[in-house]
């Protein structure tokens, strides 16, 4: 009975950086709580496509499992997301083929497994991070209310997966759009007490070429955002701050 | 000698670098107080740091701050983890980090991390297992992703900052940091005389692999749960490099203490965890008093409900230490079968209720919506109207890469001494979930991301001092060595590719993974370590018939990388397996139902081993020491397997009493206000 119930895949592949791509579909035996990852697990043990031709296991990146990490991201049926949180149940809950392919927006490694690299790239264009003194016993740092806590929590729970990228239209190949995740980094930072002492760094990193200006209100990504992230909100906000010290500029000048 | 030249640069011109592998807290601490004390870094991770296995972390990080004046102390703090780990671990070095706790979540505050907050605009905390004090700061239920982004964030910091030499001029093109991700470690450069001289590290990308000389080398490089198939650990944790550390002839030290955390949630894939905060903010666990009872857990009247866990230890209730709560969920389930029913497979799974459906929904939603949303997520029921179903899972490993430490007369450590986080190579230094030194037999929850911020707060300065000591520096050493090493990784890589047998490696590694959980996790049985042991050796023997799953070359191949990690998993399950067969006592998370007491007088003693490699004539051997000595700037350092309990002396852990986990506790100090049952603090066993 259960036990019969399979799970189909067509999976496109790609053998390195830059080669064509080509797809297989795969048949897995299903099981309960069955999840996108346990299916390319299953075919890593017996590496058969539908057809019965052995091939190489498809090749993707996982790590922690539990939508935290945010490695497993990949296009599922068309939609950008964790593979990991990725029931086939919910997915596929007639049966039907689950399409898995690498994410658009950055280049392929191989199969399943894209490079990412300019999203940790654009954390430095925009200093996302807090000017330490040093790393010895300074005291506490500087009382915040909860208020901001609640705030700034849901902003920094980013995992650099690269979604709110794939959903956005204005990040593509002919575009320098920065893009949500690192404009979300700008205002998470510029929130905090001793972050705020060098906002004006981070707006700057922002205000030119690729910067914020390069939104075209979409609202894809708030969209696409696994943690819900309130990244229209954040864009906005950098946006406003970024005007402000425009005309700031200007008056001052 | 050295003087003359530069600390900075090579006579080539190549910058002097330390290698940090692993880029999780532990490896990120370490390279921030190497860049601070002006050392410049290679960083290696196996996979973006931002990845790493800190990030899954939920529940908090302990500092004995006292912010509720519940009379809470580091050494209150010293005395529980001691206690808790059934004082298997050595003192000073956590007296050193329990005394440093608060400053170092004063210093994560001052990064930025978002720490829940008092109304007042101070760190709150919450309480956690082995403690009855509020002792643990944290942000919501995401606290080691919180962490190990702001320490992300710092080392990104470090990478936009030139090198400078000691004349303060900035040495072209070269950064204080350089990051290699998705490079995976494969072994050591030593030289002739036994000194860690760099690394040898293939980019997963390509599959190259090289060289790379480090004046010393730090691994932070994690636990290894992944040899129990499926953990709550993230699916890199194989303990691959750690194990190619103890083939290349580094000591591993207490491999059979292996943490199971009880409450996790079942998967096929992996064992997702359901954090210890849930009951440090009041969750509860319980099962049915009916073993035949079939309404869902909401629907069970409160008299129908049995609390064993409070029942059991009115002193500590819910949050008594890992090990207690892990090993009474199973007995409840394997032993009494009174696993809860499951109306969708229609019988008793082995599966107990963790109920915070009496917490109020705006109190979840601000500490553990992160928690309650993986629950939500991966079992499809709201967790906030039904009671979660949950059970045991593998969860950390306290054992690990022996390391030294320098004790200093206040009993704490000497910081900046190289002795501190040295492991028996010299050159190579360890910090984080690979090392064995802070928590015995049995980690005390939210202990863990402590001891891997003090690893590298400590392991920075020692590796400093090491390096300015150093003589010779490993990047005058002449190429002939690291091609060497070079060569061996790759021969052993090329032999990987060229294998055809017919055992599938992931297979493998299930069924590896599949005895291992079973017969040497919550208890074990000396006739059952037996068979295991048998098993790991038939393993061992079949995967020498392996047949790689890809042959690609010159671009990503992680079949072949796997290979690599199962065969070094299986020398690491011997470890295990062999040192819990060897351990005739119960202590912490080890429990024998044939030796249920612990026995201080054989087994208050580290266990200490050694790969015996190719010369015994046993290839994969573990040889036990009662001592050994290893050098440390050229002299022997002498090491024996006795524990430092200078600081407070071993008792029966007794966890049925409140308070009873620390003496320090002050009589006439406000008990905690919501601590169940009589809160007598100063009661000892």
């Amino acid at each position: 009975m259960a036990s019969e119930r399979t799970v189909k895949l067509k999976v496109k592949r790609q053998d390195g950086p830059g080669l064509a791509h080509y797809w297989h579909e795969f048949t897995v035996p299903w099981h309960p709580r069955m999840n996108v990852i346990s299916a390319l697990m299953a075919i890593q043990k017996s590496p058969v496509t539908s057809d019965g031709q052995k091939v190489t296991p498809v090749v993707w990146e996982c790590s922690c499992l539990e939508e935290v990490c945010g490695s497993c991201t990949m296009v599922i049926g068309g939609r950008a997301r964790q593979s990991c949180s990725a029931l086939v149940d919910q997915i596929a809950p007639d049966g039907k083929t689950i399409v898995l392919e690498p994410m658009t927006k950055f280049p392929v490694v191989r199969d399943l497994v894209v490079d990412r690299s300019r999203m940790f790239e654009d954390l430095k264009r925009v200093k996302a991070w807090v000017d330490l003194d040093g790393f010895h016993e300074l005291g506490p740092g500087p009382r915040q209310s909860q208020e901001n806590q609640e705030t700034a929590y849901p902003l920094s729970r980013c995992m650099t997966c690269g979604c709110c990228l794939e959903a956005c239209p204005q990040v593509n190949a002919a575009s320098d759009f920065i893009g949500p995740a690192a404009l979300n980094q700008v205002r998470l930072f510029n929130l905090h007490p001793s972050g705020a002492m060098h906002a004006g760094d981070r707006l700057d990193a922002v205000m030119g070429e690729g910067g914020v200006e390069g939104c075209g209100k979409a609202q894809n990504c708030v969209e696409a955002c696994p943690k819900e992230i309130p990244l229209v909100d954040s864009i906005a906000s950098v946006g406003r701050a970024t005007t402000k010290r425009m005309l700031l500029g200007w008056l001052l000048k | 000698m050295a003087s003359s030249k530069s600390l900075t640069r090579s006579g080539s011109g190549k910058v002097r670098r330390v290698v940090v592998v692993g880029g999780g807290l532990a490896g990120l601490m370490t390279v921030i107080k190497l860049c601070e004390a002006g050392v410049p870094v290679a960083l290696f991770s196996l996979v973006p740091v931002k990845r790493s296995h800190s990030v899954c972390a939920q529940g908090g990080i302990n500092a004995s701050v006292n912010t509720k004046g519940e009379g809470d102390s580091p050494q209150v703090h010293l005395e529980e983890t001691v206690y808790g780990g059934d004082f298997l671990a050595n003192q000073p070095p956590v007296k050193g980090m329990c005394d440093a706790a608060p400053s170092i979540v004063y210093m994560l505050d001052r990064m930025g991390v978002p720490f829940n907050r008092t109304p007042e605009g101070l760190l709150d905390f919450r309480r956690f297992g082995g403690t009855l004090f509020h002792r643990t700061a944290f942000a919501g239920a995401t606290t080691g992703q919180q962490l190990l982004y702001a320490l992300d964030e710092q080392v990104r910091r470090w990478e936009t900052v030139d090198v400078e030499d000691e004349r303060g001029e900035r040495v072209p093109g070269e950064k204080m940091v350089k990051k290699l991700e998705w490079w995976d470690f494969l072994g050591f450069v030593v030289d002739d005389e036994g000194v860690c001289r760099g690394i040898v590290a293939q980019d997963t990308k390509t599959m190259a692999i090289e060289s790379f000389a480090g004046d010393a080398v730090c691994l932070a490089t994690g636990g290894c749960g992944i040899v129990f198939g499926r953990s709550t650990n993230s699916v890199i944790n194989t303990g691959t490099a750690a194990s190619a550390a103890y083939q290349q002839g580094a000591c591993y030290a207490n491999g059979e203490f292996i943490q199971v955390h009880p409450t996790a949630i079942p998967g096929a894939d992996k064992l997702r965890l359901i954090s210890e905060s849930v009951r440090g903010e009041g969750g509860r666990v319980w099962v049915p008093r009916d073993l035949k009872e079939r309404r869902a857990g909401r629907e069970v009247p409160e008299s129908q409900r049995e609390y064993f866990l409070e029942d059991k230890y009115p002193g500590y209730g819910n949050l008594v230490p890992r090990d207690i709560a892990s090993r009474e969920l199973f007995k409840k389930c394997f032993h009494e079968k009174r696993g809860v029913f499951n109306a969708a497979s229609g019988t008793n799974e082995n599966e107990v209720y963790l109920d915070v459906t009496h917490i109020p929904r705006e109190t979840l939603h601000k500490k553990l919506a992160g928690v309650l949303e993986i629950y939500e997520k991966f079992v499809g029921e709201d967790p906030y109207v039904n009671p979660m179903r949950v059970f045991p899972a593998v969860h950390y490993t306290m054992g690990g890469l022996w390391v030294d430490f320098d004790r200093a007369a206040n009993g704490s450590l000497v910081i900046g001494s190289p002795r501190n986080q040295a492991t028996s190579i010299p050159g190579l230094y360890a910090c984080g979930e690979v090392e064995y030194q802070y928590h015995g037999a049995n980690r005390l929850g939210a202990n863990s991301l402590l001891s891997c911020l003090w690893g590298g707060l400590v392991t920075g300065p020692a590796i400093a001092t090491y390096r300015q000591n150093v003589g010779k520096s490993a990047f005058d050493m002449p190429s002939s060595l690291f091609d060497k090493a070079q060569r061996r990784e790759q021969k052993k890589y090329d032999a990987v590719l060229a294998m055809n047998g017919s055992e599938n490696p992931y297979a493998l590694h299930e069924e590896l993974g599949q005895t291992m959980l079973v017969d040497c996790t919550i208890e074990r049985h000396n006739p059952t370590l037996d068979r295991v042991l048998a098993k790991i050796e038939e393993i061992d023997e079949r995967s020498k018939r392996v047949g790689v799953t890809d042959t690609a070359t010159g671009k990503m191949n992680q079949g072949a990388q796997f290979v690599r990690h199962l065969q070094n998993m299986i020398v690491l399950a011997r470890v295990i397996a062999l040192g819990a067969k060897n351990r005739d006592e119960s202590r912490g998370a080890h429990f024998k139902p044939e030796f249920t007491q612990r026995d201080d007088a054989n087994f208050l003693r580290t266990t200490l081993a050694f790969h015996a490699g190719a010369t015994n004539g046993s290839p994969n051997g573990v040889r036990y020491a009662r001592e050994f000595d290893y050098a440390l700037a050229g002299k022997a350092v002498h090491v024996t397997d006795a524990v430092d309990i200078s600081l407070v002396k071993p008792r029966p852990r007794k966890y049925e009493t409140a308070g009873a986990a620390s003496a320090a506790a002050q009589p006439g100090s406000e008990p905690p206000r919501d601590a169940p049952g009589p809160a007598k603090t100063g009661a000892t066993a």
